[in-house]
């Protein structure tokens, strides 16, 4: 594994290449991971339900991104309107991130439907079809960083880091998002999202597909009649101006780290970050532990973390930490493009299981 | 022609809870629900291979440990994406403190 001395060819990232097949007969697709020991009884606790925290973060994030929103309204055209809007595009268009996420799993909250209805409306804030997302997100948690399986893959080797960079204020991705959203609305499903979504959830998209085109119509046209930019500052446009905080802490999710692997502790990277940045990202600066142990809502990663760490690589200590080992990497992949980096464990954990990465993918085939 | 299995002691789960149980080259999900009563399904998820016994027992449904997808361990109705497909169930029983079902 990470050989790097071995000749580098580039991947092929879509699910339609021959990069699926080739995980699918090396066994990297719908594989088995390595988990860390909890007890039952433990995880049990850990994966308990709770209205409590979601209830109160909501309030807050919506309290806080309506006074920021009457704010901005109310000094629009002065200068002393942007502190509000910076303030709320980070609500709007970074916060909206881990909400969706969190209650895409269904874990933020115990009820159901708080669950549904924050999903329905951060997927709306951060531009993405609620149902292929949905589905796309299953994906990454079956095959998390498998080339030709997983969907979600932010950074493609050979990372052109200029253009990792413009993601910083939404570049490319909301047109690639808002593209994907106009061809849904049109009732096209792609053959890629065909490979990770049912038939039968294929009329959900795009009806959710046509809602959101719908609403940003509405943004536009409404600027465009009022004569006045801020319908567009309010909605969509945060997604623009807002939104380098889900960026700067989604590229470390797994930017760096090993491809083709079945040990999330080699793939995916925890964080200690800030807390005000782990209310805006929901904790998923835990996110060993939480592809680890997907069950486990937001509000209890910290207890998990501190359970498994003695069998994880530590933690980067904070982002500057983390962006050296990244761009590092990303930087030395430049002249090894196999290079990826690779954290030595605690003497008190299991080892890497070697034996499930001795795969050739090149050739298709599952090491011995 | 199906037969009834012994499973385990009645104490073995836990109220509102599930323990895998594997027969022959079949493994199944074995339940008992907040007031005691006992309920088996397949073990296996029908979305993708992840067993079932290492999810959560949430009132009447069973959540998946990989995707959260949700069944009714009771009836095996698909509940909540991503699962779309029932999982098949199987009668439960308590006999003189040993849970068993019919497969």
């Amino acid at each position: 594994m990470f050989d790097i001395e071995r000749p580098y060819a580039p991947r092929d990232y879509s699910l339609t290449g021959p990069e699926n097949e080739r995980a699918i007969k090396a066994g990297l697709a719908s594989a088995q991971w390595y988990h860390s020991d909890v007890p039952r009884k433990l995880m049990k606790e850990l994966m308990q339900r709770r209205d409590g925290p979601a209830t109160r973060d909501t309030a807050i994030w919506l309290g806080l991104m309506g006074l920021m929103a009457l704010g901005g309204i109310a000094f629009w055209g002065s200068w002393a309107a942007l502190p509000f809007f910076a303030v709320y595009g980070v609500l709007y268009g970074s916060a909206c991130d881990s909400r969706w996420h969190e209650c895409g799993h269904g874990t933020a909250f115990k009820t159901s439907w708080k669950n549904d209805v924050i999903y329905q409306i951060a997927s709306f804030m951060v531009m993405r079809n609620p149902t292929t997302w949905r589905w796309s997100h299953a994906r990454h948690h079956t095959d998390t960083i498998i080339v030709g399986r997983d969907p979600e893959i932010a950074l493609m080797r050979p990372t052109v880091i200029a253009k990792a960079a413009l993601k910083f204020i939404g570049l490319p991705d909301i047109f690639n998002d808002l593209r994907a959203l106009a061809r849904q609305a049109a009732g096209i499903i792609s053959d890629a999202e065909k490979d990770y979504i049912p038939q039968s959830e294929w009329p959900k998209a795009v009806f959710w597909a046509r809602i959101h085109v719908a609403v940003y119509a509405a943004a536009i046209i409404t600027t465009v009649v009022a004569g006045s930019a801020l319908p567009l500052v309010l909605v969509g446009g945060p997604r623009i101006y807002g939104t380098w905080h889900m960026v700067l802490l989604g590229l470390l999710q797994h930017g760096g780290l090993a491809e083709d692997v079945l040990d999330h502790r080699l793939n995916s990277r925890t964080v200690y970050i800030n807390p005000v940045s782990r209310f805006i990202y929901w904790n998923m600066n835990y996110h060993v532990e939480h592809h680890m142990f997907p069950m486990v809502p937001y509000h209890a990663l910290p207890r998990l973390h501190a359970l498994i760490k003695d069998d994880l690589p530590p933690p980067n200590a904070s982002i500057l930490d983390a962006y050296r080992e990244f761009i590092g990497a990303l930087l030395r992949q430049r002249h090894e493009p196999n290079f990826c980096a690779r954290r030595a464990l605690p003497p008190s954990a299991q080892p890497y299981r070697e034996e499930l990465h001795d795969i050739d993918v090149a050739r298709g085939q599952g090491g011995d | 022609m199906s037969d009834w299995v012994d499973v385990c002691a009645e104490g073995a789960i836990d109220l509102e809870d599930v323990i895998r149980f594997d027969h022959g080259t079949r493994t199944f999900a074995v339940y008992r629900s907040a007031d005691g009563a006992v309920f088996a399904s397949d073990g296996l998820c029908t979305h993708e291979q992840v067993h079932l016994a290492d999810g959560l027992v949430i009132d009447d449904t069973i959540e998946c440990p990989k995707h959260n997808g949700r069944f009714n361990y009771q009836t095996g109705a698909a509940l909540r994406a991503p699962v779309c497909v029932a999982l098949a169930t199987y009668p439960a029983r308590l006999n003189k403190g040993r849970i068993e079902i019919e497969i």
